[in-house]
């Protein structure tokens, strides 16, 4: 087998669900090896207070950014659309269940 | 089960506990690396923590007299119960965790069988305790894998961690009047139901990671009459030394 | 958009509060400030685990070696939070290391000071711990947007480390006439270091002005400083020491108290190399690196024919 180097293994990307139904939120990163010792090294750096219930790791290097440069083209297009979001629209009074 | 014999079952499992939280939390900042050595932390404190239950619930089971800190730190070594495998030294990380990985299936068996227990103060810590355990040996064998089908280096140095504790590894399934009292009120299971357990896991595991299991090596015994290793003097010495020098005061 | 340019905006920013994310456009010398501050705040947190590891093995009781034990590990995942967010810089955890035993990496001085006594973990966790504390609630609101969100995660996580040393000195001051006497001698040690730990008077502090023009650092050495001790002092009263400070005095019309000089020769010796356990401190850090080398490369090994298959 060939010299295996030595490093501090690859950066992973930790999302945790704080309670089940929650959606999972980025919490940090952590270094491992592979994935089994990702997911156990995440929960002992991220949950010592108790506060996951669900987690996933995510090699650093999967996730797909924007430049922040490009951060006006990408999202300012969408700030006009305010019919996307429910409180654009007025309603009769004691209307309910919607 | 009798509070004195109850009591005494319980400072047996109380002294494992304490004993390897001891070695754990001296790899404290001597990880091979950082997330590791949190690692290490969580698991002592696990462990810490069982111990401080069982010795406070052994405490009470004696009369009061004594308490949770005393049984910790006033006790000589002849008096302390642990199994010879938990005080050996962290000599390198696969010492580590072949100890810590053939201790885990022994606790993960011992609480079992305590969790269905009547005994609400008991079954509570046990019940505890085995989600705990449950993650330990988890821990453990996934390192044990990747050490033993590592490199060749770390397959030699799992080998001989597991050849040089293997002698200490009998004591886990020894059996004296308290674990035969205990076994009959459905406390512990028996010696040939632990033996069956560990050798069955231990095997399937070694041979997933490419490591021997030993045969027919001469086990030692003394742990159950307080006969222990030389290394359980050392570690005494630092553990209990302000208890020791400053008897008066209250911490 | 040239250099010149992308610096004026860059400042904008800073200006208006912005905070700066890992892809945004910086200025070297930004970063290469960031990089030095994050990492030896990282580094001082894993530095700082051996002072009081130290003692988890003497810890009197076992509620106490459990508190300990659990502080010792979050100061790990403190170095791993800062670590993390160094990261986002463009520099490896190894490249860190390695700076760091090269000795182009500092760590806070304070840890170059031995913990000789139980009464050392009370001041540790009590001025130590309450002077970084100072320090890291006003980094709460650096411009970086990592390091500011580790400060806040941080902080969260402390608030129990102060408490944890106040306890142990508060009992041992009204314990027995000998631990009466440890609580005082670590209060004795510690309290001029502790002080120390703000840095240089802002007069002679030759990096700060960026530092603040950048919006890293929100608030001066000296105010943090001031801010430490008028906390502190009424806790040292409360419990029956002395502050070994005999030109200690309330300052009626700044509200504030005025302090003696603080020897600032010694604090640049212990930073070059002179602390008692300067040498100690990185030799334990490299030895625990070296005897980990196997270990690493056995989980590589392990990741890599797993690929493989």
């Amino acid at each position: 087998m060939s010299e295996v180097k030595d490093t501090q293994g690859q950066l992973w990307e930790v999302f945790i669900q704080t309670k089940k139904g929650l959606p999972f939120k980025h919490f940090g990163s952590v270094h491992a090896y592979d994935k089994e010792m990702a997911i156990q090294n995440a929960r002992d750096l991220y949950t010592r207070r108790g506060e996951g219930r669900g987690m996933w790791v995510v090699p650093a290097d999967a996730i797909v950014a924007i430049d922040s440069s490009d951060d006006e083209s990408f999202f300012d297009p969408s700030n006009d659309k305010v019919y996307r979001h429910p409180t654009f629209y007025e309603l009769p009074d004691g209307l309910k269940n919607m | 089960m009798d509070n004195l014999n109850l009591s005494k079952f319980c400072i047996r499992l109380g002294d494992h506990c304490l004993i390897m939280a001891h070695r754990q939390s001296e790899l404290c900042s001597n990880g091979p690396f950082l997330e590791e050595d949190i690692a290490q932390i969580n698991l002592g404190l696990d462990l810490l923590g069982q111990a401080e239950a069982l010795l406070i619930y052994a405490a009470k089971l004696e009369g009061g007299t004594r308490t949770a800190d005393d049984l910790a730190f006033r006790r000589p070594e002849r008096q302390f119960h642990n199994f010879m495998l938990t005080e050996q030294p962290n000599t390198d990380f696969a010492f580590v965790i072949v100890r810590q990985y053939i201790m885990s299936l022994y606790l993960l068996k011992t609480y079992q069988a305590l969790s269905k227990v009547e005994d609400d103060t008991l079954s509570g810590i046990a019940l505890k305790a085995l989600k705990e355990l449950t993650y330990h040996e988890r821990h453990f064998a996934m390192w044990l894998k990747r050490l033993g089908d590592g490199t060749e280096e770390s397959h030699e140095r799992t080998q001989t961690a597991i050849n040089e504790l293997w002698m200490f590894v009998g004591e886990l399934y020894e059996e004296d009047e308290i674990d035969f009292m205990a076994q009959k009120a459905s406390y512990a299971p028996t010696g040939i139901e632990m033996k069956t357990f560990l050798m069955e896991h231990i095997t399937a595991k070694f041979s997933e990671a490419t490591l021997e299991t030993p045969h027919s090596i001469y086990m030692t015994t003394g742990s159950k009459k307080g006969i222990h290793t030389e290394y359980l003097g050392y570690l005494l010495t630092e553990m209990q030394y302000l208890q020791r020098a400053y008897p008066d005061a209250k911490w | 958009m040239g250099a010149e340019e992308l610096n004026v905006l860059f400042q904008e920013r800073i200006d208006a509060n912005d905070k700066i994310e890992p892809r945004d456009n910086m200025p070297e010398e930004y970063r290469k400030h960031l990089i030095r501050q994050m990492s030896q705040h990282a580094h001082s947190e894993v530095i700082g685990m051996q002072p009081e590891g130290n003692w988890i093995t003497r810890a009197p009781s076992l509620r106490a070696k459990k508190i300990l034990l659990a502080k010792v590990q979050d100061e790990a995942g403190h170095g791993l939070y800062l670590y993390s967010a160094t990261e986002t810089l463009g520099i490896t955890r190894d490249e860190l290391i390695e700076k760091l035993h090269q000795g182009k990496a500092k760590y806070a001085s304070i840890f170059n000071y031995p913990a000789l006594t139980w009464a050392d973990m009370g001041a540790i966790g009590w001025l130590v711990d309450g002077a970084a504390i100072t320090n890291q609630v006003s980094l709460q609101k650096t411009s970086y947007g990592p390091y500011a969100r580790a400060m806040v995660k941080i902080c969260k996580e402390e608030s129990f480390h102060q408490r944890q040393g106040y306890e142990i000195i508060a009992s041992m001051a009204a314990g027995t006439d000998e631990q009466k006497e440890m609580a005082q001698d670590a209060l004795n040690r510690f309290w001029w270091p502790s002080l120390m730990m703000f840095g240089p008077h802002d007069s002679d502090s030759p990096r700060s002005g960026n530092a603040m023009k950048w919006k890293i650092k929100r608030e001066s050495n000296d105010v943090l400083r001031k801010r430490f001790i008028d906390k502190t002092v009424s806790q040292v009263e409360l419990i029956g020491l002395t502050v070994p400070d005999k030109d200690l005095k309330w300052n009626e019309k700044e509200q504030s108290y005025d302090f003696g000089a603080i020897d600032w020769d010694e604090f640049w010796a212990v930073i070059k190399g002179g602390g008692p356990c300067n040498i100690k401190r990185l030799k334990h850090h490299k030895k625990a690196h070296t005897d980990g080398e196997w270990v690493r490369k056995a989980a590589a090994a392990y990741a890599q024919k797993q690929a493989k298959n």
